[in-house]
């Protein structure tokens, strides 16, 4: 069987069980037999698609279904880089649903969730698998509106409804954006097969409109300041695992989407879209970082994290393109490899520390991290599988995130070869920015691990937690196993990788299997080589021979007193440092320019016993200089329009005779 | 047998930063002592320190977790890989390739990140304001130590810090503007990261400005040793970084036997020596800073390495 046949099989799978969903939702045992079909689906999936990506087929045969465009058929496909995309999809599916058949037992309303989680998921492969632009729309809408339905499946609770009205807008415009597009890239023939668009030649005014509409279109899904607003409003409203899949699954086939047309049907690039690319890629990242920074609520702040990981990714994306446009092959290889990596490490992680929040949902009822605390003493096994999500999304070595940030800055160390002035400055700045949002995302999570899990109980609910069930507890370290995994094994990746580079880019980075002692060598190892597992060997040798010589020799006597706190002892939990407080230094640096940010103090006076007070006052400057002026143009417009609602029928006939008669004199003059 | 010898000389290296690290502190100490006419306690105090700590019980905090006993042996381990992996009297040992300058900046940060985790594990207020000052430390100097590290690397064409130190030993670096910017830049960042005037006073813990101190304030005993172990291990590292990339005279190349490796020492030693003299006279003749004049004081090393970067840029295309 040809491998996009398996995937289309499993495709229909999940279709199939989101039909029987809808029939036997109310059943009791509907959850598991639901997240166990799509956990075997997805896992079928996802080792058809391994084979196809490792293992690559000599020429990848598609598949025509009579559907679609009556003289196009639909047509879907499995390359190298549709065969990645559908790992991350799948692997993050089966994830989900892993954790799904736990989680979803404490699902209020279960006939809202499991109809659509599998259909998501079928939405998701599908725009992965489309080879022809109308087969990718139709599919690409699907994926959104099955994931607007779980965005709304708690729509009573505060806060949801607008979430989803806020996305369902957006995706629509984003839509639109990306029909556009295509239709650009189609040109007056019309022929919307990826195979004619790759062939046809596009003319620089089409490839800048095309690159403009895609980086709304695709960005607005994935997450690109300023596009992003209505990321952290609906991934967050969505049960845990469904948010998983949106964070660290959905924005990646977004992200599959830019990649496909600009890299793959685009044809070559001009390094002007580089800068573009990397200017946008820069801001993102640190803008979604200090919106994390800033966040308290648990959910909230991950789905923040997701735009700045998202801003790396497409910072690369942006190093990639200008580094092909100068026919810096290995080079653009290079920072090619690095988003690809990081939008696996992202999956891995992102759906981790979801899978993580859920699960603090799931024991506490709460998101509020200022509520939180001291989870590390009731969740022991939740919080390490937590502790690894966060060490890993801070980029730290030996795990994986790591691996793939230091791709991305051996990247940006290759600029000096670029001809062009401005990239040869612009790619320094983005690479200081990078580093920026890398050691805030640090920061971010020492916060968000400190707060929530550390230090002692600010509330009644988080006393009283308890660990989570099984299945919610191997998902979470199966992902944190795999963390490690490709943190400290990080050349067969790469090596798996390279085939989509030589499919995209014609050039792939040297072979790492090569390389003793398992390292990792980008260019050449004079120039720099990194080796995780050597890193992770000796940290592990160092450390117990610390804990050897120390426990042979040093005094073992312990003992558990009150905290010292330099003798001045909180009187209760309330006064531990909150999330907020956390944040303070970082507010000052950076939230006066970019949030507007400033505390005031009510102090009141000398004698009076009232508390004084202190409120943090911010800005989303994004939302109240962009968004808010054309909503409040939009409800303008509605409400002088409204007017034409109660016209009689007269003046309604004599309307749409003027109307006829402008556009035959608009007719009539243009041609 | 080559193996074996490798091994051993990598060993070496191991050992020797981690047995000269209290040293350098204690003789930077001494020598602030002796700036300000005091006596000063010997310069192998530090050492007599570390073994009263070990051999103290340690006080536990009650809600203390699993993570704060974790996290003194897995900074210190961190931070003692990374110190393993900067050149000191050699290039090239056998797992100098391990990692990159990068690497070996995140693997600080790694130290760092659980050290600032378990500041916030007790639930004092210390313990949160340090962590998150030390976090807003952190997020300004990396952006300027990538700055500095891509002018190094744009003059040495390498991150790998052998590469770098044999190139700069060589004779055709000379003089050049930029250098002097991004050691500037470097030596600012370093300041920041070991906490030292005018960032932090590594003396102190009881005022508000504090940031080290004060995260590990619930530290005592054995854990308080190996914390304060690995604090004395990067400010060896910092100062062999600095030594290895901008004063790399006399450092033996891998291979070249005993006798290059004992000047090689000598000469790491003497260095060390001339730093900590420079580093002790700073901080005497410095005040400390509030602390949000820090953003103003990184900014500044971010400045200097990006325009040393551009001024590469410049000199080469003419």
């Amino acid at each position: 069987m040809s491998a996009v046949a398996l995937q289309m099989i499993c495709v229909a799978g999940l279709l199939g069980v989101a039909v029987l969903a809808t029939m036997i939702s109310r059943l009791k045992a509907a959850t598991s037999v639901v997240y166990g079909a799509t956990l075997a689906l997805s896992a079928v999936a996802l080792i058809g698609a391994m084979r196809s990506l490792l293992d690559p087929p000599a020429a990848a045969g598609d598949l025509v279904l009579p559907i679609g465009l009556p003289w196009l058929g639909a047509h879907f496909r499995v390359d190298a880089l549709a065969a990645f995309f559908l790992v991350v999809v799948n692997l993050g599916g089966a994830a989900a649903s892993l954790y799904g058949i736990g989680y979803g037992r404490h699902e209020p309303a279960p006939h809202r969730v499991l109809p659509f989680f599998p259909a998501f998921l079928a939405g998701m492969n599908l725009v992965v698998l489309a080879d022809d632009a109308f087969s990718y729309l139709l599919c690409w809408e699907f994926m959104s509106l099955a994931s607007w339905a779980l965005v709304m499946a708690h729509h009573r609770e505060a806060g949801n409804a607008k979430a989803g009205y806020v996305y369902l807008v957006m995706a629509s415009f984003g839509t639109l954006a990306l029909l556009l597009a295509f239709g650009l890239l189609a040109g007056p023939a019309g022929d919307y097969g990826f195979v004619a668009i790759r062939a046809a030649q596009h003319t620089p005014y089409v490839a800048t409109l095309v690159l403009i509409l895609m980086l709304v279109g695709a960005g607005s899904k994935a997450g690109l300041v300023p596009l992003h607003v209505w990321l952290p409003l609906a991934h967050p409203a969505a049960p845990s695992h469904v948010s998983a899949l949106m964070s660290g699954v959905m924005t990646k086939v977004a992200i599959y989407g830019f990649i496909r047309v600009i890299f793959d049907l685009l044809g070559p690039p001009t390094w002007a879209a580089s800068v573009v690319v990397l200017i946008l890629g820069g801001i993102t990242a640190v803008m979604g970082i200090l919106y994390a920074m800033m966040e308290r609520d648990l959910k909230r702040l991950l789905a923040y994290s997701t735009i700045e990981n998202i801003g790396v990714i497409f910072a690369c994306l942006g190093l990639a393109l200008a580094f092909q446009a100068n026919g810096l092959k290995l080079a653009a290889a290079l920072a090619f490899t690095a988003a690809l990596f990081h939008v696996l490490n992202h999956s891995f992680f992102k759906s981790l520390l979801f899978f993580g929040a859920g699960a603090v949902l799931t024991s506490t009822g709460e998101r509020d991290m200022d509520r939180l605390g001291g989870l590390i003493h009731r969740m022991p096994r939740s919080s390490f599988a937590v502790l690894v999500g966060c060490v890993a999304i801070s980029a730290l070595p030996p795990f994986n995130g790591f691996v793939s940030e230091w791709l991305m800055f051996q990247a940006v160390l290759q600029s000096p070869d670029l001809p062009q002035w401005a990239l040869k400055i612009t790619v320094p700045a983005v690479g200081a920015l990078l580093a920026l949002a890398a050691a805030l995302a640090a920061a971010c999570f020492v916060k968000a691990y400190g707060v929530t899990f550390l230090g002692r109980p600010r509330s009644t609910a988080a006393e009283t937690a308890h660990e989570v069930d099984r299945y919610s507890l191997s998902a979470m370290f199966i992902l944190a196993a795999l963390c490690l995994l490709a943190g400290i094994l990080p050349g067969p990746v790469i090596d798996a990788l390279s085939p989509i580079s030589v499919q995209i880019l014609g050039g792939s980075m040297p072979i790492q299997a090569d390389e003793p002692w398992l390292s990792i060598v980008p260019i050449a190892e004079s120039r720099s080589s990194y080796n995780g597992l050597l890193v992770m060997v000796f940290i592990t040798i160092s450390a117990s021979l610390a804990v050897v010589v120390i426990h042979r020799f040093a005094s073992h006597a312990l003992r558990r007193g009150p905290a010292w706190g330099c003798g001045f002892p909180d009187p209760t939990p309330a006064a531990q440092y909150s999330g907020a407080s956390f944040a303070q230094p970082i507010r000052r640096v950076f939230g006066t320019l970019v949030f507007h940010a400033r505390d005031h103090v009510v102090m009141p006076p000398p004698g009076d016993t009232r508390p004084a007070r202190l409120r943090i006052e911010l800005h989303d400057l994004v939302w109240e200089q962009m968004y808010q002026p054309i909503a409040s143009a939009v409800g303008l417009s509605a409400d002088r329009l409204n007017r034409l609602q109660f016209l009689t029928i007269r003046r309604y006939l004599s309307l749409v005779f003027a109307t006829l008669v402008t556009l035959l004199l608009v007719l009539a003059i243009w041609s | 047998m080559v193996v074996i010898s490798d091994i051993l000389v990598q060993g070496v290296q191991m050992l020797l930063v981690l047995l000269l690290a209290p040293l350098l502190t204690g003789f930077v100490r001494k020598i602030k002592a002796r700036l300000v006419l005091r006596q000063g306690a010997s310069v192998f105090q530090p050492y007599r320190d570390l073994l009263r700590l070990l051999r103290k019980e340690v006080v536990l905090a009650e809600n203390a977790s699993w993570l704060f006993r974790v996290t003194p042996y897995v900074t210190f381990s961190a931070i003692w890989v990374a110190a393993a992996l900067v050149p000191t009297f050699a290039t090239g040992l056998l797992f100098n390739w391990t990692a990159d300058l990068i690497a070996i900046v995140a693997l600080l940060g790694s130290a760092r990140f659980f050290l600032a985790l378990a500041g916030m594990d007790v639930g004092t207020s210390f313990g949160g304001i340090g962590s998150s000052r030390e976090v807003m430390i952190a997020a300004l100097a990396e952006p300027a130590m990538l700055l500095i590290f891509f002018c190094m690397a744009l003059v040495a064409g390498s991150t790998q810090l052998s590469t770098v130190a044999n190139f700069m030993a060589s004779s055709y670096v000379g003089l050049r503007v930029s250098l002097g910017m991004a050691l500037i830049a470097l030596i600012m960042v370093a300041l920041a990261e070991n906490a030292r005037i005018p960032v932090d006073n590594p003396a102190t813990h009881l005022e508000l400005t504090m940031v080290h101190e004060a995260m590990v304030l619930e530290y005592s005993g054995r854990h308080l040793a190996m914390i304060e172990l690995g604090a004395f291990l990067k400010l060896l590292l910092y100062v062999s970084l600095i030594a290895c990339v901008f004063l790399p005279w006399k450092i033996a190349v891998f291979g070249a036997g005993p006798l290059a490796y004992a000047v090689g020492a000598a000469s790491y030693v003497v260095k060390l020596a001339i730093a900590g003299f420079l580093l002790a006279l700073f901080e005497t003749a410095t005040a400390k800073m509030r602390v949000f004049r820090i953003p103003q004081f990184l900014g500044a090393a971010l400045m200097l390495g990006l325009l040393g970067t551009l001024l590469l840029f410049v000199s080469r295309s003419f």
